[in-house]
Order: C-alpha cells, then sequence, then structure tokens
C-alpha cells in the first residue's frame, strides 16, 4: 500500500467502510460513460437522417428543419456539451495512460478540461442559439 | 459469471498476474489501443464537424440538401465524413461492447445485446458509406 493512501484520515461518514468513493476520478469516468451513451445514439439518428439525401431534397430539407427549431436546438447545445466534455475528457485519459506524470496530474487535469469546457461552451452556446433567440423573442 | 450466492466470494489479491485462461489472442488490448488512437482522429474530425455546421456562419439554419451537395463535391470532405463515421461508429460500437460486458447479468443477456449492437452498427456503416459513395446532387 502506498503512503498516501494512509496519510489522511479516513473520512467520518453514516457509510460503512466498503463505499468506494473515488472523487474526481471516478465521476469523471461516469460522465464518460454516460455521454459516450449519448453520443452513440445521436450517431444512429443523424447516419439515418442523413441517409434521406439519398431519397430527395425535399425530405432530407423537412428532416433537418427539425435541427432549426429552437427547443432542438437547445437539446443540440446539449449534444455538443457532452461530446465537448468526452472529447476534453478523451485527450485526459490518454494523457493518464501513456504520458509518465498522467496518473498523478489526473485530477487537475480534470479541472483544467472543465476550464477548457466552460471557455468554449459560453461563445459556442451564444452562437448555436443566437437564431433561435431571435425567432423566439421577437426580431426575426 | 453465473450469479450463484457465496457467502465469502474470493477476493483475488491486488497484482497477481493475470492467467490466460481461454484464447491467446490479444484482442482487447488492439481493442484499447483502437479506442486511444481513434479518438484522437474523431476529436479533430467531430470537433471540427460540429463547428462547421453548427457554429459558423450561420449555424445549422444554413443547412439543406444544397449545402451538402456543395460539401460533397470536395473530395476531401467526402474523406472527411467516411473517416469519421467509420471511426465514430467503431468506437461507439466497442464502448457499447464494454458498458454491456460491464452491466448485464446473464450469459444469454449479454450475448443478444451484442447481437443487436453488432447488427446496428454494420447497417449503420453500410447504410452511410452507400449514402456518401452513391450521392447524387442532380437526384431529381
Amino acid at each position: 500500500m502506498s503512503t498516501t493512501a494512509t496519510s489522511r484520515a479516513p473520512a467520518k461518514t453514516k457509510f460503512g467502510g466498503t463505499l468506494y468513493r473515488g472523487r474526481e476520478g471516478m465521476w469523471s469516468w461516469v460522465a464518460h460513460r454516460i455521454t459516450g451513451v449519448l453520443t452513440f445514439f445521436f450517431l444512429f439518428a443523424h447516419v439515418l437522417d442523413t441517409a434521406l439525401v439519398r431519397v430527395s431534397p425535399e425530405s432530407y430539407d423537412t428532416v433537418i428543419a427539425t435541427y432549426k427549431n429552437p427547443f432542438v436546438n437547445l437539446m443540440e447545445i446539449g449534444l455538443v456539451g457532452a461530446v465537448l466534455y468526452h472529447a476534453l475528457n478523451g485527450l485526459r485519459i490518454v494523457a493518464v495512460d501513456f504520458w509518465s506524470r498522467g496518473p498523478r496530474l489526473q485530477r487537475q487535469m480534470l479541472w483544467l478540461i472543465v476550464a477548457v469546457w466552460v471557455l468554449v461552451m459560453v461563445p459556442g452556446a451564444f452562437f448555436m442559439f443566437k437564431h433561435s433567440f431571435e425567432v423566439l423573442f421577437g426580431s426575426k | 459469471m453465473t450469479s450463484s450466492p457465496e457467502l465469502a466470494p474470493t477476493i483475488i489479491a491486488p497484482r497477481t498476474p493475470q492467467r490466460r485462461t481461454r484464447g491467446r489472442t490479444n484482442t482487447e488490448l488492439y481493442a484499447w489501443l483502437f479506442m486511444r488512437v481513434s479518438g484522437i482522429l474523431l476529436v479533430v474530425l467531430v470537433l471540427g464537424h460540429l463547428l462547421i455546421m453548427n457554429i459558423l456562419d450561420g449555424g445549422v439554419q444554413r443547412i439543406n440538401f444544397g449545402f451538402v451537395a456543395g460539401r460533397w463535391a470536395s473530395p476531401f470532405w467526402q474523406v472527411w465524413d467516411l473517416l469519421m463515421l467509420w471511426l465514430a461508429q467503431i468506437h461507439g460500437t466497442n464502448g457499447l461492447r464494454t458498458i454491456i460486458n460491464d452491466y448485464t447479468r446473464k450469459d444469454q443477456t449479454r450475448f443478444w445485446l451484442k447481437m443487436a449492437l453488432y447488427t446496428a452498427s454494420a447497417l449503420v456503416i453500410a447504410l452511410g458509406t452507400l449514402v456518401i459513395f452513391t450521392f447524387d446532387p442532380n437526384i431529381n
């Protein structure tokens, strides 16, 4: 057993000693699975809707109109957020696996990717929702 | 794993060398490596795709049949989309395979879920590839 694991006194909680508390490492893994599954199911639908270009321009344009609806637009922002997290955390996993200092810096790297995620999502969500906002609140 | 209730399940000591019980191949190693290599490529392919389709120059509002025809007139975007389709679908299928292996309890359930997964994946890859290669801008 490593010394770092025993240096901290175990937290006192009402739970027994068997509940795994993996902190950031565990929750980033949980989020990676959830965002991955979400993206997989979207990809399935997305290949099918794009395949309509092989049917007729009208049927493709009809299904693409769904994406332009403000509510669906909001879900797209959620999807972009999920994919972006999965991409950034995936790079973190690669760093943990292949970079000699990766495992020791895994927690710092998680907060780094969270910061990058916020920095990208704020302008990203703004530009993605701009048109829907104008449709909903007047000027278009 | 069968779910026979055991009062004292034996827990193997950590870092016990793994003994190979069946098979002499390194499939799981290659799958692990593929997730990392394809993941890095997908960061570029998918985030580039999301940026172009959802954020730049009006985002999703400008997408229609003509927009797709304009993009697929260029072999560059055909190759981009084809690579993205194959890599994302295989990456996602392997991810879901891992999740099925983790959470199913019965061998039968595991087997049939994987069969459904592989069937769906093969269909999506085949359909997407067919659409990219046989796309006709003058379909009407």
